[in-house]
């Protein structure tokens, strides 16, 4: 799914890195846990939190991630967009809960991670 | 790569916002060098929830990162209060976190388990009351 569509779907506002909103994502991951972030993700896959810290940011860049989307208003910090525009992450920032924000992606035809890796 | 390539880091305990940053540097370290990707991934994660151990649990330390043409090894050092039960602390979901590391995103006993899980060799040596000292290989 292009990342342009995500922010349509999610009626979401563009942060940072805009020049890539024409990017894919394959996967999707909702999750507040970093750790869990840094267990379940693969390549290419959009980060869903509603956390707000550098942690976020950083997590994203060690899984190579293109996109997060901050959801039920969450805004992040101007360090954090620094972090984010540095590693070329395209920030999303939408009203809608966790739960919404996937269900919307997942029916529109982003499916989630693939199960946890043992 | 003829001659092996060492990056040293101060991890600062004091702020866990900044916790990561030599990892983020490594990432970045490796991909001039032209290690793939995937290798990359390994190493940076490995060393990222190390790094973020460091500061939750230890106050700090010295993170060490080898490459050499066979394997890249990372060599995490602290004097923190150490690891009284390794076997207990590897398990998925323990923690001694406290309830505010929780409410940044970690100390859901995680860390280790993936750290072990990224790399291809683990080693832990812990004494309480001393620090711990985790040698980690990811191979190329």
């Amino acid at each position: 799914m292009k990342i342009s569509t995500m922010r349509d779907l999610l009626d979401a506002k563009v942060l940072c890195c805009e020049d890539k909103l024409g990017n894919h994502v394959y996967s999707a991951f909702g999750c507040d846990l970093m750790s869990d972030v840094l267990a379940f993700v693969d390549n290419q896959a959009v980060l869903l939190s509603g956390l707000v810290n550098p942690q976020v940011i950083r997590t994203a860049v060690m899984m190579d991630m293109n996109c997060i989307v901050f959801v039920r208003s969450k805004v992040p910090t101007a360090e954090m967009l620094e972090l984010a525009k540095e590693s070329g992450i395209v920030v999303l920032c939408t009203d809608k809960t966790m739960y919404n924000s996937c269900g919307i992606l997942y029916s529109n035809g982003l499916t989630g991670e693939r199960e946890a890796k043992k | 790569m003829s001659e092996e390539l060492i990056f040293r880091f101060n991890v600062d305990g004091d702020d866990f916002t900044s916790a990561g940053q030599a990892s983020v540097q490594v990432k970045k370290n490796l991909r001039q060098l032209g290690i793939d990707a995937e290798t990359i991934r390994r190493v940076s994660v490995a060393m990222y929830e190390g790094e973020i151990n460091m500061v939750i649990h230890a106050g700090g330390g010295v993170a060490e990162v080898r490459v050499t043409d066979e394997y890249i090894e990372i060599v995490l050092d602290d004097h923190g209060p150490g690891i009284k039960n390794i076997e207990e602390a590897m398990k998925a979901g323990f923690s001694t976190a406290p309830d505010t590391i929780r409410s940044l995103g970690f100390g859901a006993g995680m860390g280790l388990p993936n750290m072990k899980r990224y790399t291809d060799e683990m080693h832990i040596t812990s004494t309480v009351g001393v620090g711990t000292k985790i040698v980690m290989r990811v191979n190329i």
